[in-house]
């Protein structure tokens, strides 16, 4: 039995670990889009989590937990810094201009050589992320943000995804709770970013562009923003969807777009909507 | 020499102007900004290859074909995906996502049939002799890069603002309700405005197809990037801003590799809208039109 | 004046070339329901716009309890005591009617993130002061029998009792209210005017804008009257009533309307 398991675990760990690390970056999609914001960053702050953790352990021999504080501070303090400006424009143009965002960083780390090693990215990273890392991660992720959500700050996220003048006028402080959630954001993709890096060994620049960014969105989308439930769902479909369609090929990725397309025109809750979910069992759906 | 890279600017720059002009007429007329734009600029350029490959035919009867392939392609994208969205009166951003859904199937589809690897134009297709204009040596190819995008700009720039047709479809970039009360055949010229932005989209993607000769199933990504760049710089939704930004930016890149360095050229781009973005996030012409629905 | 809680002293907008408001002069004294009625058009809204501070004034001041608000945002001025309803119904749909209140209180509660995080003993009772009291702000308009209900499903005259609800959930001192029985029939609209009466008996000062004039004469102690952006008359109802150019500017609309009907024809 025991062998089994080992033999289980070293086939497929890495996989099981993805699953954990796709979860938190749907999670940190969540926060955002719970304030009605379509931020579309959290790959480069994914990505600098990671730059900034990996950088610190190969050149500086620095011990795991360091990195890991870096890899959540790092992205965080990015994303204070640019959401000042950023976080007053909505909509399309908050869209575009985290793109935007994405695209300079991806490009800053492809021309910091010296220090990221540009288009080869930086090797022999130390795999230090073991099971429970991960696992602890998602566990205290969605810990806080089921607190979260449960208090006054989720209720003010609702309010300001439905109406945010109507929520400035009954006293929440709208850019002060969109500042959170895109920063606390950050701060979680940066630590999936610094996981992800200590467990795959090498990173390089094109990890963190405009794919990734899509994967993130499509994760939260699938598995639906209702609550928390969803983006861990999305995030586990579509780990797992890519290992069973190995066969496909490149064509794989096809059904990934299909998903997104397919979601959209007739799913656009997500899978996980408790609403559509209690109709199915036949109660009266009542306040979420 | 200065005057070389003002004409490959005025090339580049052309180029990136026919692209904006059509990712900015769908989201003036249509209200929806289409990811896959890129994509199917990539499809052009593929689809021209691959069909004078095929057929022997030269370059002039390729890009028709890929104007034409395009814009089926649009056209079937508006059908199947945005049209149920506008149906269902859908925020403005879920079509967007929905595009991106579309684009990945383009992009991962070329890819499994293609492949990686990057694709030329049939020998021969390419002129590559020069003529030479007043003292500066201009390529027959970037002639006919700057020719037929001036053409078709032209044409398009003519018909919005001098036909029937393009007041009916100022209209409902204005307020589509309204048009459609006053007798304009809306649906039908969401038909239009996607056949004919994705068709110029397409010839985009083989005029920058030629340029460079190597096409790539990825090829439209940074193109996007670039466009979306465009036309949020000249005020997203205004058709001269698109041309305008167009031009500008392909100056701001050339000019920008001569002078700095090509590693930052991909971050013109994006430094300038960013800028742009948090100043005036109207961009340099544009007004923020709320569409009236 | 230290009964006066509000002073608008020489506030205009302009907007473009449009002059909404010109030269505005109120005092609204502390407790007591006062009334801002006015042909359609007349910029009674945008009064309560730059009260609240959606809009900045072009000139002119305003003072609660002594204070400038000049500069300050929306969500401060709620907080210093200031809460409002909307001509177009601003309630949170997907929401609950017990949750809508809550938000009201929400920049009351007193736990930090530590409280929130650890689940606190002060978490836990703030939460539950919050809902008790949300309950009890719903009791006040008839509607907590429905506090689990989402607020999309009540009727018109319901929300508009939601929405009072909600800001009285705040703890103002001052309550704007928007046309609180626009759309309302007869019936909805006694049961409405009782409501206030009461709120206002609870020591809330209520400043109101309505077309309703039945309602306005039958509640208010003091009325402004907003005519082109200019403040054409100010007492009590009796004298409302009789002012001439008061009369003018509503009769004078209709005639003008009359007129109109009959080139038209």
């Amino acid at each position: 039995m025991m062998e089994a398991l080992d033999n289980f675990w070293s086939v497929y760990s890495n996989l099981v670990l993805s699953l954990g690390i796709n979860g938190l970056l749907a999670l940190s999609i969540w926060l955002t889009l719970a304030c009605g914001m379509l931020a579309l960053a959290n790959a480069a702050f994914m990505g600098i989590g990671a730059y900034t953790a990996s950088i610190l352990t190969l050149n500086y021999g620095a011990p795991f937990p360091v990195a890991i504080a870096a890899g959540m501070a790092a992205p965080a303090v990015v994303a204070f810094v640019i959401g000042k400006p950023t976080l007053r424009l909505s909509g399309v143009y908050l869209a575009m201009a985290t793109l935007a965002f994405g695209e300079v960083v991806r490009i800053a780390i492809l021309n910091a050589e010296s220090l990221t090693g540009g288009a080869l990215g930086l090797n022999g990273i130390p795999q230090s992320t073991e099971w429970w890392h991960v696992a602890l991660a998602l566990v205290l992720t969605l810990l806080v943000l089921w607190r979260v959500r449960r208090s006054k700050v989720g209720r003010a996220f609702e309010a300001i995804k439905e109406d945010e003048t109507a929520a400035g006028l009954m006293g929440i402080d709208v850019a002060g709770h969109k500042m959170l959630a895109f920063v606390l954001g950050g701060a979680i993709a940066g630590l999936a970013g610094t996981l992800n890096a200590h467990l795959t060994f090498f990173i390089g620049p094109a990890e963190y562009g405009f794919n990734r960014a899509v994967d993130i969105l499509t994760m939260a989308i699938l598995g639906g923003i209702g609550g928390l439930t969803g983006p861990v769902l999305g995030g586990t479909i579509l780990t797992l969807l890519p290992e069973t369609l190995r066969g496909l090929g490149a064509f794989r990725l096809v059904v990934n777009g299909f998903i997104l397309v397919l979601i959209v025109l007739f799913l656009p809750k997500g899978i996980w909507d408790p609403a559509r979910i209690r109709q199915w069992f036949g109660r009266k759906g009542s306040a979420a | 020499m200065l005057d070389q890279q003002l004409v490959n600017a005025l090339s580049l720059g052309c180029v990136y102007a026919l692209f904006a002009l059509g990712f900015t007429l769908i989201f003036g007329v249509l209200g929806v900004i289409n990811l896959s734009h890129g994509a199917v600029f990539m499809v052009g350029a593929y689809s021209a290859a691959e069909f004078m490959r095929v057929s022997g035919m030269p370059l002039w009867v390729g890009l028709p074909f890929a104007f034409a392939f395009c814009g089926v392609l649009g056209f079937l994208v508006d059908v199947l995906v945005l049209k149920p969205l506008r149906k269902r009166n859908a925020p403005h951003l879920i079509p967007m996502i929905a595009t991106i859904g579309v684009a990945i199937i383009l992009n991962n589809g070329i890819q499994g049939i293609f492949g990686a690897e990057n694709l030329r134009f049939p020998p021969g297709t390419i002129p590559d002799d020069a003529l030479v204009f007043a003292g500066i040596h201009v390529t027959v190819l970037e002639l006919g890069i700057v020719l037929a995008s001036f053409v078709l700009m032209g044409v398009l720039m003519l018909s919005l603002q001098r036909t029937q047709l393009g007041r009916a479809l100022r209209a409902i970039a204005e307020s589509p309700k309204a048009a459609y009360l006053v007798g304009v055949n809306v649906e039908g010229l969401f038909y239009l405005t996607s056949f004919v932005a994705a068709g110029l989209g397409g010839v985009a993607g083989v005029l920058i197809g030629l340029y460079s000769n190597a096409l790539f199933p990825l090829m439209g990504q940074p193109m996007l990037e670039k466009g979306i760049a465009v036309i949020i710089l000249g005020g997203m939704g205004d058709i001269r801003g698109a041309l305008l930004g167009g031009l500008f930016l392909g100056f701001a890149e050339v000019l920008s590799v001569a002078y700095v360095g090509s590693n930052m050229r991909d971050a013109v781009a994006f430094g300038l809208l960013f800028l742009v973005l948090l100043v005036r996030p109207k961009g340099l012409f544009g007004s923020l039109k709320e569409r009236k629905v | 004046m230290s009964d006066t809680l509000l002073t608008l002293k020489g506030v205009s907008r302009h907007f473009g070339g449009l002059k909404v408001l010109q030269d505005v002069n109120l005092d609204i004294p502390k407790g007591g329901i006062f009334g801002l009625i006015g042909p359609n058009g007349a910029g009674k809204t945008t009064v309560f716009n730059l009260i609240t501070g959606l809009l900045p004034t072009t000139s002119g001041t305003i003072h609660f309890e002594g204070q400038d608000l000049a500069g300050r945002k929306p969500f401060q001025i709620t907080r210093g005591g200031i809460a409002r309803t909307f001509q177009n119904i601003r309630i949170f749909k997907e929401m609950s009617l017990l949750e809508n209140v809550i938000v009201g209180m929400d920049a009351k509660l007193r736990y930090g993130p530590f409280g929130l995080l650890a689940s606190s003993g002060l978490f836990r009772s703030e939460e539950k002061r919050a809902r008790d009291r949300a309950r009890e702000l719903l009791s006040w308009v008839r509607l907590d029998h429905k506090a689990d209900d989402v607020a999309d499903n009540l009727s018109y005259g319901d929300q508009r009792k939601l929405e009072l609800a909600r800001a009285l959930a705040t703890d103002p001192k001052l309550l704007l209210l928007d046309e609180p029985v626009a759309g309302m029939n007869s019936t909805e609209k006694s049961e409405l005017m009782v409501e206030i009466e009461n709120i206002a008996a609870r020591g809330f000062t209520v400043f109101m804008i309505e077309h309703d004039m039945r309602f306005v004469m039958g509640l208010c102690e003091q009325i402004a009257v907003l005519n082109f952006g200019r403040i054409i008359a100010r007492g009590g109802p009796d004298a409302i009533r009789n002012d001439p150019q008061v009369i003018e500017a509503y009769l004078g609309r209709e005639d003008d309307e009359a007129t109109n009907e009959e080139a038209a024809a």
